[in-house]
């Protein structure tokens, strides 16, 4: 095989517009990262290792033909779901909250897997019942649905069963759900937020609270917002410069290298810099939308649809957390924040929009 | 499954597209809210949100001065300010015991007390109560010490630059240099009486702190510390080595109960020497008693018995009522006043005024006051610093007593001129004194460094003292009651006192022995005053206990200084320890 063969071996299944914009995003997370480590080289080389795992994986997924993608659908999401109950039984409690299972050589965030699976699942199940949908098929799609997202949300993991209903509702709304039963179903949202707020947990709802006026407790519970708030307004127009955050290197700002990086990224690089940021995920989230629009069948549609959705879900929460329109939930900035898992996580789903966007390209050609 | 490109095109229709588009442009709208947010947060809103940034990292911190430096005259260091660290926690921030929230768990919290060389439940007490934001764990620590602490890194735990104070010269001097507090503010003696020169003024300093509380970079000086100003202190460290040196002998060898000695320079009134025994270690205060700490110099009273015998007969010759040779009849050593009978020691029927100081006669003395008008003695008395401060400003001074002349009756008028019904300092009864080893004047007493001798107050005349320094001359040459106050080479003039001890309003068997004495005669260069209370040694008078450790303190001053001698240096002539003479009236 000569040098150019591999190398278009090697490229076939990859989608070079995702992948740029991945390319930028991933230089701004190490880039930001050096920065709100406080210059902790050893943190860029960890971030840098999460990369190359999620990328190998990336690589994997983007070469499965889409048969073998539906093939999977099911037992990710039985095993998924196995282990959403091995955590409710057995999982390891941290924080107040029991979301993680120790399987003996690791400890694993089953939520996280979820985050695949649910669509996978939802997308697979649409596939199959594509000819005759009828409400009954709407009603079990979103029993697949609330079953993980009820177990996750008792770990208690909010942040993680909003999104994943999120991932979720994408699906079935791609899928054709009546208006009629989403005008219900906002309608019952509605009247049963008093119930829902009971049934919040204190600090939940303390987290909404806070949203409406972080003041009230600026040094307690208030505090993540006001100062994500504070770091992200001292950056002004053009931010105090790479290295220069002050909200950042003096340790007022918290989880500064995970949910809220983007604090520390706004605060030293300003409006422009976060124009630049949001141009990068429309560029490709757009991309995700064109690959959704060129899907050639029903089950990638909803697929590519969801995971599309999802990624600019999460990048909307994360930055709406930290800049104060939206309540504090655990959820990282997509391909920026510190972390392997959410990384593997999102690379999986960009992996899957490849394999969707250039298998259909050899069928068709 | 196989897919065909026909069949993709028919399952994708069924899939309506605008609901895709309709998402998409959901999402377009919440990018644009960000957007707006960020335009919000950073544009518009940003001065007010970088202030409140600023107002999170910026403190002003209070910058301690360095507390001024106590030398004595030659510069020697008394008193050092050394930068140490103290260690304070913020419980708040720590929040010890809570479960979720705890910066410090039990391993930091041993190894912590473990630097700190504190009992672990000690530290734990101190952080107990969270809702205080400031408590210190551990004052003055050494700054090796506090790099280990802060080495630690634990939130909560911070470093204070404070100043502690060291006294190099130990136990020598401690009752009168004093001490401060863990304020740096002088508590005690001369640390407190020149508080306000010493102390310098805080200073303000903008630091940026961390969440922590860690200050990260100094930000600049708003105000610098004014440091406290250096004090040249009168003492001589020399001086005061020797006599602290031969007190604590003396103390000792007469089974004293206590001792203090002071030294004057008898030019111009500094105070060259203080020393009190028993003494304690300013340095280490742990085990501090108050009477280690009392200042006797200064702050006792006693009653100076035959010491003031000399001021009795300086104002009768000042007045010119008697001459050095008059005659004066001693009765044979009893003399009745109003019942109250007074005795000599060795009774004698006449003595000359100057055999009368010699000898040191009780009746001689007596006699001669009562020729005086009461004003007359009150006011040379008064004019001698008796009854009033000194000037040493030293804190506690105890002034003594000296009633008002219409006050006095015949026998209390007697008695004051040997001593008794008068209560003095030593301090006060060393400086009278200069009026003898100068010219006639009393001079103010300072404990520092003058740069030109203190203008004094004329009490005698140059003829009065003249005659007097050969009285008192008389009293150290065989015969008088003070031989061991001999120095070699030096002429010496003083006077001794033994007093009984007054408990209560009855004077008991216990004594307070005393010599003062100046050198040479021929041109005073000193003044040492040596008191030792309650010897219990077998021997008590002034003459035998306090006379020797006069000699070796003047002694070895003037040879210190190059004094040049004013007699032969095989001018001693002791007579046995046990001589008659040595006694004197009590």
């Amino acid at each position: 095989m000569t040098r150019r063969q591999l190398l278009q071996y090697l490229t076939k299944h990859l989608d070079l517009p995702l992948l740029a914009g991945m390319g930028l995003l991933m230089t701004i997370s190490l880039l930001t990262l050096y920065s709100a480590s406080d210059q902790n080289f050893g943190r860029v080389l960890a971030q840098g290792a999460n990369i190359a795992v999620a990328l190998t994986l990336m690589w994997i997924i983007a070469n499965m033909p889409l048969h073998v993608l539906m093939r999977i659908a099911v037992p990710v999401y039985v095993f998924g779901l196995l282990l959403l109950v091995g955590v409710a039984l057995f999982g390891e409690i941290s924080h107040g909250a029991r979301r993680w299972l120790n399987i003996g050589v690791a400890t694993i965030q089953p939520s996280e897997l979820m985050k695949i699976g649910v669509p996978l699942m939802m997308a697979w199940y649409f596939e199959k019942y594509e000819a005759s949908l009828t409400m009954k098929n709407y009603l079990i799609a979103a029993i697949l649905l609330l079953l993980p997202v009820g177990l996750i949300a008792r770990q208690p993991d909010l942040g993680t069963a909003i999104l994943i209903s999120a991932s979720g509702f994408y699906v079935l709304f791609l899928a054709g759900l009546s208006w009629k039963v989403i005008a219900g179903m906002a309608v019952s949202a509605v009247a049963s937020a008093p119930v829902a707020w009971s049934l919040l947990h204190d600090y939940q709802r303390h987290r909404i609270e806070m949203l409406l006026d972080p003041s009230q407790d600026a040094l307690g519970k208030g505090y993540h917002t006001i100062q994500g708030m504070i770091a992200v307004g001292s950056g002004g127009l053009i931010g105090k410069g790479y290295l220069s955050g002050t909200q950042t290197h003096l340790d007022f700002l918290p989880e500064r290298t995970t949910d809220f990086i983007f604090a520390v990224y706004s605060e030293e690089f300003g409006l422009v810099g976060n124009l630049i940021l949001l141009a990068i995920y429309l560029f490709v989230i757009g991309r995700g939308f064109v690959i959704t629009a060129n899907a050639s069948n029903y089950f990638t549609r909803l697929m590519a649809g969801s995971i599309t959705l999802t990624l600019a879900t999460y990048a909307f929460v994360n930055m709406g957390m930290v800049s104060g329109i939206l309540p504090v939930v655990g959820v990282p900035l997509p391909l920026v924040s510190y972390g392997g898992t959410s990384m593997v996580t999102l690379l999986v789903g960009l992996g899957m929009l490849m394999s969707i966007h250039t298998h259909q390209k050899l069928v068709k050609t | 499954m196989n897919y065909t490109a026909s069949e993709a095109d028919q399952s994708a229709a069924k899939l309506p597209g605008w609901r895709a588009s309709l998402l998409f442009a959901l999402i377009l709208l919440a990018l644009a809210g960000l957007l707006v947010r960020a335009f919000y947060l950073q544009g518009i809103h940003d001065e007010f949100l970088q202030e409140k940034g600023n107002q999170r990292y910026s403190r002003v911190v209070e910058v301690s001065a360095h507390r001024g430096m106590l030398t004595d005259r030659n510069g020697e260091p008394l008193a050092v300010s050394t930068p140490v660290e103290s260690v304070w926690a913020s419980p708040s921030v720590i929040k010890m015991g809570d479960l979720k929230d705890a910066k410090m768990d039990e391993q930091q919290l041993v190894k912590l007390a473990q630097l700190l060389s504190m009992r672990v439940s000690e530290v734990h007490d101190r952080l107990a109560d969270t809702t205080r934001d400031f408590v210190y764990l551990k004052r003055q620590l050494p700054p090796d010490q506090a790099s280990e602490v802060s080495g630690l890194n634990l939130a909560g735990i911070s470093l204070k630059r404070e100043y502690r104070r060291y006294y190099p010269a130990g136990e020598e001097i401690a009752q009168t240099l004093g001490f401060t507090g863990q304020d740096d503010n002088g508590q005690e003696g001369l640390e407190l009486a020149l508080q306000g020169d010493l102390a310098g003024k805080p200073g303000s300093q903008r630091v940026i702190k961390d969440r922590r509380g860690h200050m990260v970079e100094d930000a600049g000086s708003l105000q610098p510390p004014k440091p406290g100003a250096d004090i040249m202190l009168s003492l001589d460290l020399r001086v005061q080595h020797l006599a602290y040196r031969e007190l604590k002998l003396a103390v000792q060898k007469n089974k004293a109960k206590a001792g203090a000695v002071v030294v004057l320079d008898a030019r111009s009134g500094e105070v060259l020497a203080l020393a009190n025994y028993p003494s304690y270690n300013p340095n280490n205060r742990a085990q501090l008693t108050p009477e280690q700490m009392r200042n006797r110099a200064v702050a006792d009273m006693f009653e100076p018995g035959s010491t003031m015998k000399p001021f009795t007969v300086a104002t009768a010759l000042e007045t010119g009522k008697v001459k050095p040779d008059t005659v004066i009849n001693t009765e044979n050593g009893v003399l009745t006043i109003a019942n109250k009978k007074i005795h000599d020691t060795h009774p004698e029927p006449f003595l000359t005024v100057a055999q009368v100081i010699q000898k040191s006669s009780n009746v001689g003395a007596s006699k001669i006051a009562l020729s005086l008008e009461p004003s007359v003695l009150w006011q040379t008395f008064s004019d001698a610093g008796f009854g009033a401060h000194t000037g040493s400003n030293f804190p506690g001074e105890a002034i003594g007593m000296l009633r008002d002349a219409h006050t006095w009756k015949p026998i209390e008028q007697a008695t004051m001129s040997y001593g008794h019904g008068i209560s003095v300092n030593l301090l006060q009864l060393t400086r009278a004194y200069t009026a003898f080893a100068g010219d006639g004047d009393i001079k103010p007493v300072s404990l520092v460094k003058l740069d030109a001798p203190a203008v004094g107050k004329r009490v005698f005349s140059e003829k009065t003292v003249g005659e007097m320094r050969a009285m008192l001359e008389s009293v150290v040459l065989p015969g008088g009651t003070a031989p061991m106050a001999q120095i070699a080479g030096y002429r010496v003039a003083g006077k001794t006192g033994t007093a009984h001890k007054l408990e209560g309003h009855h004077y008991s068997n216990r004594y307070v022995a005393s010599f003062v004495g100046f050198a040479p005669v021929s041109k005073p260069r000193v003044i040492v005053a040596v008191m030792i209370d309650e010897p219990e040694g077998g021997q008590y008078y002034g003459g035998l206990v306090a006379a020797p450790v006069f000699s070796q303190i003047a002694g070895e001053t003037l040879r210190m200084y190059n004094v040049p001698n004013d007699a032969p240096l095989d001018n001693v002539i002791v007579p046995p320890t046990d001589a008659d003479s040595s006694r004197e009236e009590v």
